[in-house]
């Protein structure tokens, strides 16, 4: 059951990618890119990560998606004309692209204990576990992250100010 | 385990045929309810010909929209146009789905008034509540019409605004409980009936407010009903609609209320628990247990949607401005300070487990 959602999910994440770079009009990129966002939210849940696919679909398919069509919409953003990309994209494309996948495939299998006990099945990371881990092991990085975000923030705020 | 199985599927198939045919009932008849009272705020009967009373007007409303021609204009886009109305009315039915709307009764393991029930319920509701703006901003894009696309427009703003402020209006309630399952939130507000309720004995009052003012900003609700304003947009984002996809919009918008009211419910006012708690019992056995528990949910949220029918006749529109300002600079500041305070009272006064 596990197995046949996660081959389900992950062939329509796929899917959505391509689709994504296949689509000439922004506004179906964007829905597509909503598509691959909320699979990816399937995925953590069926890998366990009930609070991370909760916050995928609040943040990326909610939030930031809705931003990304909002300004679509807002430009009216009309179709692409295909450009003729550059040769090397053409000629080291795919190969460095499969080359990448393939390396990042070959150190996950083989350093397979750094992930734990999460596995496709019955296990579930709770909030709680999640929170516990945040709050003591890893605060220093989560304090450092939140507060790279409100400089972010910040900034933003300096650049979109009015000169008076 | 496929013993199981199947009779596992077919009661949770029986479940989910029964609650959404009885909250598409309630979307009917919640209308009326508002046509009703409306009428009655500004001195005129309202609907009152069909049947006894009017009651038989959701019927015949269905009927006649059933019945309309359907138009599609030329210009709009049409995957898009055709879907829009489908994510809406879909979102709005999906949040139903993890709402608890009695005590936890079971037979052979399986729980009676609730479709799902999971850890994460509340996030699930955030979760689908962030992604029925689709609904109304590709409904917007796809029409082709600036009317249309100025509501839309207006609606993700608004949204993107408001959503915020729900988010942190809840946290408080999630330190007070220590969970985000939702019959562990009202379980907390279960003992002592009105004082246990985080409105009362949970000293959430504050959160509540902001929640519900959010919570009528997601709906596109008045005061708060900017992307659907008929004075300046014809009818906002559903302009171009007709027919059943017109319907879809109307019944995902009263959808969305009922759901809001039963949220409300849940987190702030005990859920199914009785206003007596521990100190008075109106009957013992599965079945009285049973039926108060859907009789104080129910009684609840009606009192949810008869005050948002309350407000929609009374207060004026906000204007634009004053929408983004107090969304922004109001709302938001006030929930961070109720969570720091709420956090500390917790942090001081709680043991710690």
């Amino acid at each position: 059951m596990h197995l046949a959602l996660f081959i389900f999910f992950a062939v329509l994440c796929v899917a959505g990618a391509l689709n994504l770079l296949l689509q000439r009009h922004p506004i179906n990129s964007a829905l597509s890119l909503i598509v691959v966002m909320s699979s990816l939210a399937v995925l953590y849940l069926l890998l366990g990560a009930e609070f991370l696919a909760a916050a995928q679909v609040i943040v990326y398919s909610g939030a930031i998606m809705v931003l990304f069509t909002f300004v679509i919409m807002l430009l009216n953003a009309g179709k692409e004309e295909p450009t003729h990309g550059s040769k090397l994209a053409y000629i080291a494309g795919f190969p460095g692209a499969a080359a990448l996948l393939g390396l990042l495939a070959f150190i996950f299998i083989s350093r397979r204990e750094a992930f734990g006990q999460a596995r496709l099945g019955d296990y579930i990371a709770t909030t709680g576990d999640l929170s516990q881990v945040l709050f003591t092991k890893l605060l220093l990085p989560f304090e450092v992250t939140s507060v790279l975000i409100l400089i972010a923030i910040l900034g933003a705020v300096a650049l979109a100010r009015k000169e008076h | 385990m496929d013993t199981s199985l199947i009779p596992f599927l077919l009661f949770n198939l029986a479940k989910v045929i029964v609650v959404v045919v009885l909250f598409l009932m309630c979307v009917a008849y919640t209308v009326l309810l508002e046509r009703k009272l409306v009428g009655r705020i500004q001195n005129r009967w309202g609907p009152s010909r069909v049947g006894p009373f009017g009651l038989l007007q959701p019927l015949v409303d269905g009927a006649k929209l059933f019945l309309k021609e359907d138009l599609t204009p030329e210009a709009v886009y049409r995957p898009l146009y055709i879907l829009a109305p489908m994510i809406a009315l879909g979102c709005s039915l999906l949040s139903i789905s993890v709402i608890p709307f009695g005590a936890d009764i079971r037979w052979h393991g399986m729980q009676f008034f609730q479709i799902s029930d999971n850890n994460i319920g509340l996030l699930i509701l955030l979760g689908i509540t962030s992604v029925g703006v689709y609904g109304i901003a590709l409904s917007g894009w796809s029409s082709n019409n600036k009317y249309s696309l100025l509501g839309a427009l207006r609606a993700s703003a608004q949204v993107i605004s408001y959503e915020l402020a729900l988010g942190l209006s809840l946290v408080g309630i999630v330190i007070r409980s220590g969970s985000l399952r939702l019959r562990d939130i009202v379980g907390v507000q279960a003992p002592h009936g009105l004082l246990s309720w985080n409105f009362f004995g949970g000293f959430q009052f504050v959160a509540f407010f902001i929640y519900l003012m959010a919570a009528y900003a997601e709906t596109n609700r008045s005061p708060f009903d900017l992307p659907e304003a008929e004075s300046e947009l014809t009818a906002g984002y559903h302009t171009e609609y007709s027919s059943m996809k017109f319907a879809m919009f109307f019944m995902a918008e009263y959808g969305n209320m009922i759901t809001v009211g039963c949220v409300a419910t849940l987190l702030f006012f005990g859920g199914w628990t009785s206003p007596f708690g521990s100190y008075f019992h109106f009957g013992t056995g599965p079945i009285a247990t049973a039926f108060f528990s859907l009789f104080w949910f129910v009684a609840k949220v009606f009192g949810f949607l008869f005050l948002y029918v309350w407000v929609r006749g009374t207060l004026p529109r906000f204007r634009y401005d004053q929408l983004m300002g107090f969304g922004w600079k109001f709302l938001v500041p006030v929930a961070v300070a109720n969570i720091v305070v709420t956090s500390f009272c917790i942090g001081l006064w709680m043991p710690v487990q």
